[in-house]
């Protein structure tokens, strides 16, 4: 690894946060010679921001990006300390896994796994320019002058474009904290006329674990039977510890008010759009101004680390007043700020100008990834750096392009989003985005997304045996329940509450019932005792949303046939007769790549679908005349 | 694939109406109409009767096979009398049968297109539709917003945008400082809405459509002989149903027959520029009366012009044709010059424009208030296991606000997002 001097990719990354080394590791399953160059090797894997992965819909991202035979869950497991089901008293749809890791073995297992793949090459170095060939990216230059070619480069960049770091009134230039922005990058993404928004975010300070007094302070402990990520993980690698639980209090709440103008963001510092689904606490002191208390989860970084990532009270204030208001709270009265926290804002490019292959649409051979498409959190960066090096991998070996639809995926979801409606605020992932959500879930991820990275052939010998060898039990499995069919009269004697309408129920309809459980089907029928216990949970959910599924499935037709009608990059909507001037305008600007996305066009309406779709059909048949 | 119908003639009465089915069930909803397949492409008179029992209409009957049609799908054409109340008990008949519901507009069109059935000329010919299309959406959307209905859908969609926000604010926010149990309140927002509902789709029936009828505006300067033509229009040509002073002082409303069309005429406030403040309040209800009318006559009067420009559709004619010596494009409610020929102006003019309004509008949306009705009925039932079955409730709740979108407007994911934030403080 490390200086090359003059060399030939076929895929070059640059970056190595989350979204980079998702991209580098899945190029490289695709057979193409891969080069990620990251400014240091020791800053590949780092979380930035909490040492956590996964949640609500991340969740799903993280089992999606493991089924293609991805890097993110197995090193997640690694490194997890404490894994939590969320919504676990809710439906199996809806359950997402979270875990906290320990961020240096996340770190190092991350760094671990990407070096030993063979057709990887890590470089460390900071790109200052692309090559260019004509109008296409071929390559990137190093500060040091080295020259990389490559046929498509993938951008993951970050918050690095033009990053700004506010602590209170106090504003400095800057990536992540210690880390210096890239400027020459800047100025050349500027030169493709880019179009370009300004966001924000915000970090809380980072406290000494040995002196807080955890003893006072309630604890949030993990799951005992842990739930992991991977398909392929077979159980914990390291010692799990709780969380503890602290609350702002009125006290709190008055210092920050008292300092509010001493904050960048209420200073009037800050353009930038920040999330509101993680606000600072100024944010929460200020809007929700009732409630007098606020949690705090103080989350451990790791094992033999004694920093302590208090989650909830993000901030953009001077560091004294940080250093009173966690004082302010029970347990952290003689806390220690290890590092303050801080706001920081970056630009970010409009994903409405990629493709959904990451592509810039006008650049060929540039792919981007990440928070630099106004996105945030690991897991959304994770799934597009899937996405984007998949495809960069694709271009270069001249494969057919790698797309994820909104009904096989929370990837196909946000991709969607991201392209078509691009973003008001830090993109993160909600399970309320998938209109298909009871299909979509976290435990069937494998059986909606392995078989498409079968044939992509991206997966390893390991995945595919396990991955054949589930599915064989779960069909057989499926049969087993499928033949078992049963009298309501049966049913009854059970204490099972069903109509006695005579009709005969097979046991997978009944696994539907809310009442019937794996064992009430083991009185009936002792021989489905052969079923793994693995597949008879996987068949039971199955089972619940299989009447769901059924009317799922008409919509997903319907969406897919309007994807199938794809609109050529060259169509010419200003010159077609009869669409009123806005939507001509509104078509031209979004520049839908299929009938579906335009559809979504705010004020589409179905007649002018329709003359897009005979448009279509005409360019069609004049290309083949 | 759904089977898809729609009155393809104009609305309003006219000799024929011809309701037009297509798709896999055409043929079943066909035999179910008139108890037998006529051949195809013969036409057969047959006797229409409802699930109930109850004689629709005599019909001319004409049936056309899959793969020999215009859409190029199974086809039926049920020509009845065009009498409005008949054509509205078919397409509600239609509407009950299973796989049947309203056609979009150009749906017709676009299934034609997808089985290769259209030329190019006739794909051209698109164009226009997108422009009555979306004409009619918007004089139907600035309807429905302006009366009850309106004000109706729009607590409909906070309330479901609310019960839906609730829903998903205790599954994707299930780690932070969020309600557990959202139960009873979702269970109170569902409950009226359905009420409203059930009330609702009852109620608005074609009848009220044609009691309605369409709306002329006469619009003009003030004394420009607005009010003495509607008295000619009424006594002369119309018979009066009813009249009275509207709730203000400013518009008349008078109902009456035009040419075979029930027509509400009013007459409006005098429009200029006033400094007089209650003449101005006035004048800004006539001046939003008048547009949301399904037509406008505008009455000039020399240089004295309304300041409200005619649409392409409107009539605009000369005011007063008893004292001008050329009487081209004039009429006079004193003399009756031009009265006539007006009122054929209006009719036809209605007559021809009226696809997209009326039954086929009210229809569609009874069908989607009982769609909605419905998935609500569902999501109550999950809703009473709690939030181990919230996913299901907040399934159904999607269903029940996708059937209402043609009401309420499409209610997005960033609404629910939007209500979620406003209402909790997430984020740790």
């Amino acid at each position: 690894m490390f200086h090359v001097k003059q060399s030939e990719f076929d895929v070059v990354v640059v970056g190595g946060g989350h979204a980079g080394a998702e991209a580098a590791h899945a190029a490289a399953r695709m057979g193409a010679r891969t080069a990620l160059i990251t400014l240091t090797f020791a800053g590949i894997g780092v979380m930035s921001c909490n040492p956590a992965i996964g949640g609500l819909g991340k969740g799903h991202l993280v089992r999606e990006i493991d089924a293609m035979d991805g890097v993110m869950a197995r090193v997640a497991d690694q490194a997890g300390i404490q894994f939590r089901l969320l919504n676990r008293r809710k439906g199996p749809a809806v359950q997402g896994p979270r875990a906290q890791a320990d961020r240096k073995i996340y770190r190092s297992a991350m760094q671990t796994a990407l070096s030993a793949v063979e057709l990887l090459t890590i470089i460390e170095g900071e790109v200052v320019d692309f090559l260019m060939r004509g109008d296409q990216v071929s390559g990137v230059r190093l500060a040091d002058g080295s020259e990389i070619g490559a046929t498509a480069v993938v951008l993951t960049t970050g918050t690095f474009l033009r990053g700004v770091i506010h602590i209170g009134d106090v504003s400095r230039p800057g990536g992540r904290m210690g880390d210096k922005p890239s400027i020459p990058l800047a100025e050349k993404i500027d030169s493709f006329g880019l179009p370009l928004g300004r966001l924000k975010t915000g970090t809380p300070p980072r406290l000494d674990g040995r002196t807080i007094n955890w003893d006072i302070l309630e604890e949030q402990p993990g799951d005992d039977d842990p739930v992991l990520f991977s398909f392929m993980s077979k159980g914990l690698s390291l010692r799990q510890v709780p969380c503890g639980i602290t609350h702002t209090n009125e006290r709190t709440h008055e210092i920050i008010q008292q300092n509010l103008t001493r904050s960048a963001m209420y200073g009037g510092l800050i353009e930038g759009v920040g999330p509101r689904y993680c606000p600072s606490i100024e944010d929460k002191v200020v809007r929700f101004a009732d409630k007098s208390s606020h949690q705090v989860f103080l989350e451990p970084e790791g094992l033999d680390d004694h920093t302590v990532y208090p989650n909830g009270i993000s901030t953009s204030l001077p560091e004294d007043v940080q250093h009173q208001y966690v004082q302010s709270m029970l347990g952290l009265e003689k806390a220690v700020i290890l590092q303050p926290g801080y706001a920081i804002e970056y630009d970010y490019v409009d994903p409405r100008a990629l493709d959904a292959r990451l592509a810039v649409k006008t650049v060929p051979g540039l792919f981007l990834a990440g928070q630099i498409n106004g996105t945030t959190g690991y897991e959304e960066a994770a799934a597009q750096g899937l996405v984007a090096g998949l495809n960069a991998a694709a271009a270069a070996m001249e494969r057919d392009s790698v797309l994820f639809s909104r009904s096989d995926s929370y990837i196909g979801v946000m991709i969607d989003d991201l392209v078509t409606r691009g973003v008001t605020e830090p993109y993160r992932m909600f399970t309320s985005r998938a209109e298909f959500r009871l299909s979509l879930r976290a435990d069937n991820a494998d059986q909606r997304l392995t078989p498409k990275a079968l044939a992509l052939g991206c997966v390893g010998p390991e995945r595919a045996t396990a991955f054949g060898k589930k599915m064989d039990d779960l069909a057989h499995g499926r049969a087993l329940l499928d033949a078992s069919s049963h009298t309501p009269k049966a049913l009854i004697s059970l204490g099972l509450s069903v109509s006695q309408d005579g009709s005969r129920r097979n046991a997978f309809q009944l696994l539907s019932f809310p009442d019937v459980t794996f064992d009430h089907l083991l009185e009936l029928d002792p021989g489905l005792d052969v079923i793994e216990p693995a597949a008879r949970e996987q068949l039971a959910k199955d089972a619940l949303y299989a009447n769901y599924i059924d009317r799922q499935q008409r919509d997903i037709d319907v969406m897919r046939r309007d994807e199938m009608q794809e609109i050529p990059p060259e169509l010419d909507f200003m010159a077609i007769d009869g669409l009123s001037n806005e939507l001509k305008a509104k078509l031209a600007r979004t520049k839908p790549a299929n009938l579906h996305q335009a559809a979504k066009i705010d004020g589409m309406t179905p007649a002018a679908l329709t003359l897009l779709l005979a448009k279509l059909r005409q360019a069609k048949r004049e290309r083949s005349a | 694939m759904d089977t898809i119908y729609a009155l393809a003639t104009a609305q309003g009465r006219a000799g024929v109406a011809v309701v037009r089915i297509s798709g896999p069930q055409a043929h079943e909803a066909c035999i179910h109409l008139c108890g037998d397949l006529p051949e195809p492409r013969r036409t057969a008179l047959r006797v229409l009767t409802g699930a109930d029992g109850v004689k629709l209409d005599e019909a001319l009957v004409l049936v056309f096979p899959h793969g020999g049609s215009f859409t190029g799908e199974a086809v039926v054409e049920l020509h009845l009398h065009g009498s409005t109340a008949v054509v509205a008990a078919v397409l509600r008949e239609l509407s009950a049968l299973p796989g049947l519901r309203a056609a979009e507009a150009g749906e017709f069109t676009r299934r034609a297109l997808e089985n290769g059935r259209l030329d190019l000329a006739q794909v051209e010919g698109l164009a226009d539709l997108i422009d009555a299309e979306t004409e009619a959406q918007r004089r139907q959307a600035l309807r429905v917003l302006s009366g009850d209905l309106g004000r109706l859908a729009e607590g409909w969609r906070r309330d479901l945008i609310r019960a839906a926000a609730l829903l998903e604010a205790t599954i994707d926010f299930a780690d932070e400082d969020v309600p557990v149990d959202v139960t009873p309140e979702v269970s109170d927002l569902l409950h009226s809405v359905q009420a409203d509902l059930r009330r609702q789709s009852a109620g608005v029936t074609t009848a009220e459509r044609i009691r309605t009828g369409f709306e002329v505006a006469i619009v003009g300067a003030p004394n420009v002989g607005k009010s003495t033509l509607l008295n000619a229009l009424a006594g002369r040509e119309a018979a009066i149903t009813s009249e009275y002073a509207g709730t203000t002082r400013d518009v008349i409303e008078v109902r009456m027959d035009l040419g075979g069309i029930p027509v509400t005429l009013l007459d409006t406030a005098g429009l200029r520029e006033t400094s007089d403040v209650v003449e101005g309040i006035g004048i800004t209800r006539a001046r939003e009366r008048a547009a949301l009318a399904d037509l406008r006559v505008f009455l000039i009067d020399g240089e004295d012009q309304p300041d409200l420009s005619p649409e392409p559709e409107d009539i605009v004619v000369r005011a007063k044709a008893d004292l001008l010596q050329d009487k081209a494009g004039a009429v006079s409610g004193i003399s009756g010059e031009g009265i006539e020929s007006l009122v054929g102006e209006i009719t036809s003019r209605l007559s021809g424009r009226l696809s997209g309004l009326g039954i086929a509008t009210r229809e569609r949306h009874r069908v989607a208030m009982l769609r909605a009705v419905s998935a609500l009925d569902d999501a109550a039932r999950h809703l009473l296991l709690g939030p181990v079955a919230y996913e299901l409730t907040a399934e159904e709740l999607r269903q029940a606000i996708r059937a209402l979108e043609s009401l309420v407007g499409r209610v997005d994911v960033e609404n629910l997002l939007d209500e979620i934030f406003s209402s909790f403080c997430v984020g740790k």
